[in-house]
């Protein structure tokens, strides 16, 4: 159970589809302040276990506890107003809205004003306003989307909306950040910047990030800790260096010697889902 | 063309976006004032064609004065010159015909934030008209003044809204426009059941409505306060515009606040508006109390406006209609809500016309109306997405980019197919 030090704690969790166990009893714990990358094969239920942490699913065994509190039985629109925001392997922004409704959607878990007085649009409705736009900016500036500030999604190229969607994550002022696959569909230039923002997003800003990534060069860029799964269970943790040449992992990623079976996971995947 | 530096974060969401509410505000009071000065010193004497040259006038004034900060508050100003002496100078036929457009439109303002901005669908709302229709007949016989029948129309019509609008928190697309359409179904055979509130198939007339009979007897210089009975076309006229410029104005606040922000989200991607903390069991319903709550309102009027009420004058077809309106109009902004509210409310008075000329094998078809109202929909979603609001966006960016406009700028562009999203 959650001890008092762990920041992120993940115990025993585990969620059945059926007669598939896609996550099965998977235990870790994130420290305050690292970069914590879950790696694993495709299908292994790296994202799976985002969207159990950001209460998408339900558990069908085991729990989740952040800073010492038990969020695994939390209603989906509570998670991000303990501090926990994420961003989407698909990237799931709003395209019909700019970026900057995006971003400030972000804010919504801050919203002081309720329904009422917005259709009033009272002054302090417009001041409320203000002020999340002042640390919309703030962002804007951190990731350099002046340029596309009043453009809509749909008009904005892959990379860019990898970015935007970084940024309306940032906007809710996370202390933990989970990232599914932050450099899929990103040429090696933008995924240079990602790193950049990553550790900037450790350094300058203090937030915990746990991601999910296939690139290993970003792994091994940004990572404190790695952690490798394969089919829903833990098959190694420790550093970057320690977990690629774990023996489960290259067996994991480059096929068994021996019982693993014949539609073993493939190795190279992770790009151009877009 | 003419650049808009941005010069602070508000400047987004103002309502008059350049600013000029200032100036907007100055000159309708500058124009109250003329004609409430000449009416008190000359009785008898504005005629209809003083009222335009009036407002001609004050136009060219205000052009000439304030122009230089006025920005698109010129045309707020001259819009509010002509509706306000629009029933003082057309023949009453054109008023009551002005004022069903008002009548559509803030039913249709209260649709195109549900389909447009929310996302969901409603074959149902011409039940929620008839709510509202049937509280105002009701509460009119009641002796009831307005101020009273008016919010209680709308509350009423927001809770029946609210109600309809928990199952969709389940259903999406055409599963959520049936059960809508149900609701509309049963809802209507309530009404013709209940005939001992309702007066059945038979209908009930409407009582004139009375507004501020708190006031009776009390006078200001000689002038009666109240009540005052809406009892022609030229006052159902000014309370339609009152209302429908108070439904456009909550439409735009609803649409620049966090509410209308989060109302797109759900629209555009259920899972991450969860992930960021909206509600969606509240907004979902919320957004279906405020369509109804403003349905409510134009049936209320509406009962007013036609004088007499039965079941079958809200059917499915109504729903339909109001569809058919936002959609022509263009989805997502007032300005096209109220385009098709005036292309709805021409369309039949067009095919009548088209009538006495076509020839009578399709003339005299019964399903004409409805037909043309199908045919225009389909040509408008396959060549104007936008709606008509789309037309007007166009012409405006023309105008602003006079020699620089090009074809394609408005061009649908093909974006990456969103696949294996969570919903």
């Amino acid at each position: 159970m959650a001890k008092s030090d762990a920041f992120l704690e993940v115990d025993d969790l585990a969620i059945h589809f059926g007669g598939i166990k896609a996550v099965d009893g998977v235990t870790f714990s994130v420290k305050k302040g690292e970069v914590y990358t879950i790696i694993g094969p495709n299908g292994a239920g790296k994202s799976t276990i985002f969207n159990l942490i950001g209460r998408i699913y339900d558990p069908t065994h085991g729990s989740v506890s952040f800073e010492g509190k038990r969020i695994s039985r939390l209603p989906t629109h509570k998670i991000v107003g303990r501090g926990i925001a994420r961003t989407f392997q698909n990237i799931e922004l709003f395209e019909m809205a700019t970026v900057l409704d995006n971003m400030l959607l972000g804010r919504h878990a801050h919203l002081g004003a309720g329904l009422l007085s917005h259709m009033g649009f009272f002054p302090h409705v417009r001041r409320e306003e203000e002020r999340h736009r002042h640390m919309i900016e703030e962002v804007i500036d951190f990731l350099d989307l002046q340029h596309y500030r009043d453009q809509r999604i749909a008009e904005l190229p892959y990379g860019v909306r990898k970015v935007v969607e970084l940024g309306r994550a940032l906007a809710t002022e996370p202390k933990l950040l989970l990232l599914d696959e932050p450099s899929s569909g990103l040429n090696v230039e933008e995924t240079e910047d990602m790193a950049f923002w990553i550790s900037d997003i450790q350094s300058i800003l203090g937030i915990t990030v746990v991601m999910v990534e296939h690139d290993m060069t970003l792994v091994n860029e940004v990572s404190d800790r790695v952690l490798a799964i394969n089919y829903g269970k833990v098959i190694a943790e420790g550093t970057p260096e320690e977990v690629q040449v774990h023996p489960e992992v290259i067996r994991a990623y480059l096929g068994g010697d021996e019982d693993e079976p014949a539609e073993g996971p493939k190795e190279g995947e992770g790009d151009g889902e877009g | 063309m003419r650049y808009q530096f941005k010069t602070e974060y508000i400047q987004d969401i103002r309502l008059f976006r350049w600013g000029g509410a200032r100036a907007f505000w100055t000159l309708l009071g500058v124009y109250t004032l003329i004609v409430a000065g000449l009416n008190l010193f000359m009785p008898g004497q504005m005629t209809a064609l003083n009222w335009v040259g009036l407002g001609a006038v004050s136009a060219v004034l205000y052009t000439v004065v304030v122009r230089k900060v006025a920005g698109d508050a010129l045309w707020y100003g001259l819009l509010g010159i002509v509706v306000l002496t629009a029933p003082f100078v057309l023949d009453i036929y054109f008023v009551s015909q002005l004022t069903l457009v008002y009548i559509y439109a803030i039913a249709g303002v209260g649709l195109m934030l549900l389909v447009g901005q929310a996302g969901l669908i409603s074959l149902g709302h011409a039940a929620f008209m008839a709510c509202g229709a049937y509280v105002a007949a009701i509460m009119s016989q009641q002796g009831y003044d307005l101020l009273v029948i008016l919010p209680a129309a709308v509350l009423i019509s927001a809770m029946l809204g609210f109600i309809v609008g928990l199952p969709a928190l389940r259903m999406t697309g055409i599963y959520l426009g049936f059960a809508t359409y149900a609701f509309a179904y049963i809802f209507e055979e309530v009404l013709a059941r209940a005939d001992g509130l309702t007066g059945g198939n038979n209908g009930m007339l409407v009582e004139m409505p009375q507004l501020f009979t708190f006031l009776d007897g009390v006078k200001i210089g000689g002038l009666e306060l109240g009540p005052i009975v809406i009892d022609n076309e030229v006052k159902l006229y000014f309370l339609s515009l009152a209302l429908v410029a108070l439904t456009i104005l909550v439409g735009i606040n609803i649409l620049r606040s966090p509410t209308g922000r989060a109302f797109s989200a759900i629209r555009d991607s259920e899972v991450a508006a969860e992930a960021l903390g909206v509600n969606l069991a509240i907004y979902k319903t919320a957004a279906f109390a405020i369509s109804a709550g403003m349905a409510g309102l134009a049936g209320a009027l509406n009962a007013y406006f036609l004088s007499y009420i039965f079941p079958e004058a809200f059917t499915i077809l109504v729903s339909i209609e109001l569809l058919v309106m936002v959609l022509v109009g263009g989805l997502g902004s007032p300005l096209g809500v109220v385009f098709g509210a005036i292309f709805i409310v021409m369309v039949p008075e067009m095919v009548a016309i088209a009538k006495d000329i076509l020839p009578p094998a399709i003339g005299e078809q019964p399903g004409l109306k409805n037909g043309v109202y199908g045919l225009i929909l389909i040509l408008f979603l396959i060549f104007e997405p936008l709606g008509i609001h789309g037309w007007w966006l166009k012409a405006k960016t023309y105008f602003n980019l006079f020699p620089l406009y090009k074809q394609g700028l408005f061009k649908r562009q093909k974006s990456y197919m969103v696949s294996e999203r969570d919903r």
